[in-house]
């Protein structure tokens, strides 16, 4: 890459998610995994002609899933940031595959709040902006569920307070 | 068409018989002459069926038992089915309001729908053969919300004159005040030599293929699959097996020369692209089936340029609309229904495009800021991927098993290498992107290239990704999200800097703040 006199960037966003994601995303990791490796483990133990075959993919299995749960989800809280000025919401995810989305606050439509059986474990919510675009839509995973809820608010008063209907 | 004066406004108290009432002379009904087109679909749609009927039936009861048995089976089919359609017809009722436009409708489950006259943004019509000999036409009422079924209301059929009515008074506004260039009136109409551009659309193989695949299945009903094998078999009993394949190939893709001739003659005959005072733009099109679509031209936020790659090689590009709210339901699934000019020469293509946008030069005919050179290499890698991964399964395939596979590999290999390289070359030739006056271009694309001129001002956003070899490569991908069209056009593999740099120029204000300069170092 080039970097010369005036090259521009992307700047990270202001805010990281709540330190409780990291855990909230290593609770989904570990459930993904479980889910396979206990059948694998239960038909192990039940057909033994095939344990070996059985018993040998539910431990490559174990392993990888903790791996990914150990290491991923702080490499993740390292990436995901977010950030609500008065003219836009500006988030970055992804890792492999970043991604920055903005969405300006006269175009923002719907403002949903979602909390998951999982995410109530760990007291979060996911903030979901929708514009006019059917791939516009900007979601903010991971916050603190009074964040949100106080974000959810602020939003829906800022959206109101603009005319026109945002397409 | 003759509105039933007494007609209650609610359909459920009894069924079109109750006394007039105030808002009763609002309520108009379709077209009684519903009962007969449906009465005749359904004739020729039994007499098709009937031949091959009598056949089956006949080897089984004789053949005048199976002719009366079709026969008092056929005018059951059409005597329910017009009978169904008289109900449908006296249980369906519309009214025009000062606010809102209202169809009732249904039998058991009664439907009242009814759309904001000021959220309507499309009347279309169509008429098939039938309904053309009988003055009909159906009329599709959008809303144009993305949201499922409800956005459309459908009247089929009324009168060609009520039609027309009801599309000039649903769609009139109070003429804007209209900015820029322009004219109205006709602003092109079909020149009939642009037909040469519809064999190598790729329709036409397509067609082919459906035609060789409609005799196998024809011939399967009458139980001789296995007769036309063998008769083609026989033509062919002289020939090498290669001989036979090119010229069955040969056959299969004239047919779907002449399909796609066909097609084109009925989609296309009578076109006309029109600006109607108020600011509105109409397509009328189709030699059997006429259709006429009406575009707000308030909802249009730009034009997108399509040239597929058979079409192109000729010079020629088609126009489609970029705008929110045009139909999204099954009928408009097909993708014709946003085109604005069907296949024709480049010029005359840049010059619709520039006539719909008002604009004195199009857009889509501005210079592009090229891709940087890592966006060829990303293709050209892409490409070998997609050629060697297969040959080498093949090969590894061939090794263990039978030679023939490996000499498919090295055949895979000799004609998709090339031809790889190719359409990776060719498609990063085609990487562009600018801010043209009031609108943001973007082109990319091989097999099917597609130069979008997206008005500034319908930006909703933007998403900016890079994985991590574009990262590698100091490149990425911006995306404009918008609420028409495809919902978001994106330039692929910009320079990391001037990408970002153009979408801040686009859309001022939106991305400067979340934008920082690298200290030179970097």
């Amino acid at each position: 890459m080039t970097t010369g006199e005036g090259t521009v960037r992307l700047r990270p966003p202001n805010n990281t998610l709540d330190p409780r994601a990291v855990g909230w995303w290593r609770a989904q990791w570990l459930l993904l995994t479980a889910a396979p490796v206990v059948v694998l483990a239960v038909l192990g133990a039940l057909i033994e002609p095939a344990r070996f075959w059985l018993l040998l993919p539910a431990a490559i299995l174990a392993v990888l899933g903790i791996g990914c749960a150990v290491l991923l989800p702080a490499w993740w809280f390292r990436t995901h940031r977010w950030e609500v000025t008065d003219e836009a919401v500006y988030v970055r995810t992804g890792v492999f595959r970043q991604e920055w989305r903005i969405a300006p606050m006269s175009r923002i439509q719907t403002v949903d709040t979602v909390r998951g059986p999982l995410e109530q474990l760990y007291r979060l919510a996911t903030v979901t902006v929708t514009t006019a675009s059917a791939k516009g839509a900007v979601r903010i995973e991971g916050l603190d569920h009074e964040t949100a809820a106080g974000l959810a608010e602020r939003l829906t008063r800022i959206t109101q307070d603009t005319p026109g209907d945002a397409t | 068409m003759s509105p039933e004066a007494a007609v209650s406004p609610s359909p459920d108290t009894g069924g079109g018989h109750g006394p007039a009432t105030a808002t009763a002379v609002d309520w108009r009904r379709l077209d009684r002459r519903t009962v007969l087109v449906s009465a005749l679909v359904t004739a020729g749609v039994a007499a098709g069926a009937a031949v091959p009927t009598t056949l089956g039936l006949s080897g089984r009861f004789g053949f005048g038992a199976a002719v009366a048995w079709v026969l008092a089976g056929a005018a059951l089919l059409i005597g329910s089915a017009a009978v169904g359609d008289h109900v449908r017809w006296r249980r369906t009722r519309y009214r025009i309001g000062a606010e809102r436009v209202e169809l009732h409708t249904g039998l058991l489950l009664v439907k009242k729908r009814s759309l904001a006259r000021e959220r309507i943004r499309s009347v279309d019509l169509t008429a098939h053969l039938l309904q053309r000999a009988l003055g009909l036409v159906t009329v599709r009422i959008g809303t144009g919300e993305h949201s499922g079924n409800d956005s459309t209301l459908e009247l089929d059929p009324v009168t060609v004159a009520e039609g027309e009515r009801l599309r000039r008074e649903l769609l009139e506004r109070t003429a804007t005040g209209t900015p820029g260039i322009h004219r109205e009136g006709e602003l092109v109409a079909l020149d009939p030599r642009w037909i040469r551009y519809a064999p190598v659309s790729f329709v036409a193989p397509a067609l082919g293929g459906a035609a060789a695949g409609a005799v196998m299945q024809v011939s399967d009903w009458f139980g001789a699959q296995g007769r036309v094998i063998e008769w083609v078999g026989e033509r062919f009993r002289d020939t090498s097996l290669t001989a036979m394949i090119v010229i069955l190939a040969v056959a299969a893709v004239a047919a779907g020369v002449v399909g796609a001739l066909g097609l084109w003659v009925e989609m296309w005959w009578n076109y006309r692209l029109e600006r109607e005072p108020g600011g509105t733009l109409r397509i009328r099109r189709g030699l059997l089936t006429s259709r006429s679509v009406s575009i707000e031209e308030r909802r249009l936020r730009g034009v997108d340029l399509v040239e597929p790659l058979g079409i192109r090689t000729f010079g020629a590009a088609r126009v489609d609309a970029i705008t929110t709210g045009l139909a999204k339901d099954d009928e408009e699934q097909h993708g014709d229904h946003n085109t604005l000019l069907p296949a024709a020469p480049r010029p005359v293509a840049d010059a619709v495009a520039a006539d719909v946008l008002r604009e004195t030069v199009s857009p889509t005919g501005a210079p592009l800021t090229g891709h940087p050179l890592a966006a060829r290499g990303r293709r050209l890698r892409r490409a070998y991927w997609a050629v060697l991964v297969p040959v080498a399964v093949l090969a590894l395939l061939g090794a263990l098993l039978t030679p023939v596979l490996l000499w498919t590999a090295l055949g895979c290999a000799v004609v998709g290498l090339p031809a790889g390289v190719f359409l990776a070359r060719d498609a990063y030739r085609g990487l562009g992107h600018t801010v043209s006056g009031d609108y943001l271009v973007v082109r990319s694309g091989t097999v099917r290239r597609s130069t979008a001129a997206l008005e500034r001002a319908g930006v909703i956003g933007w998403t900016v990704g890079q994985t991590y070899f574009q990262r590698r490569a100091g490149v990425l991908s911006v995306t404009a999200t918008t609420a028409a069209g495809a919902g978001a056009y994106t330039a692929y593999d910009t320079d990391a800097s001037e990408g970002l740099a153009f979408a801040a120029e686009a859309v001022p204000g939106l991305l400067e703040p979340f934008l920082e300069r690298v200290p030179p170092a970097g």
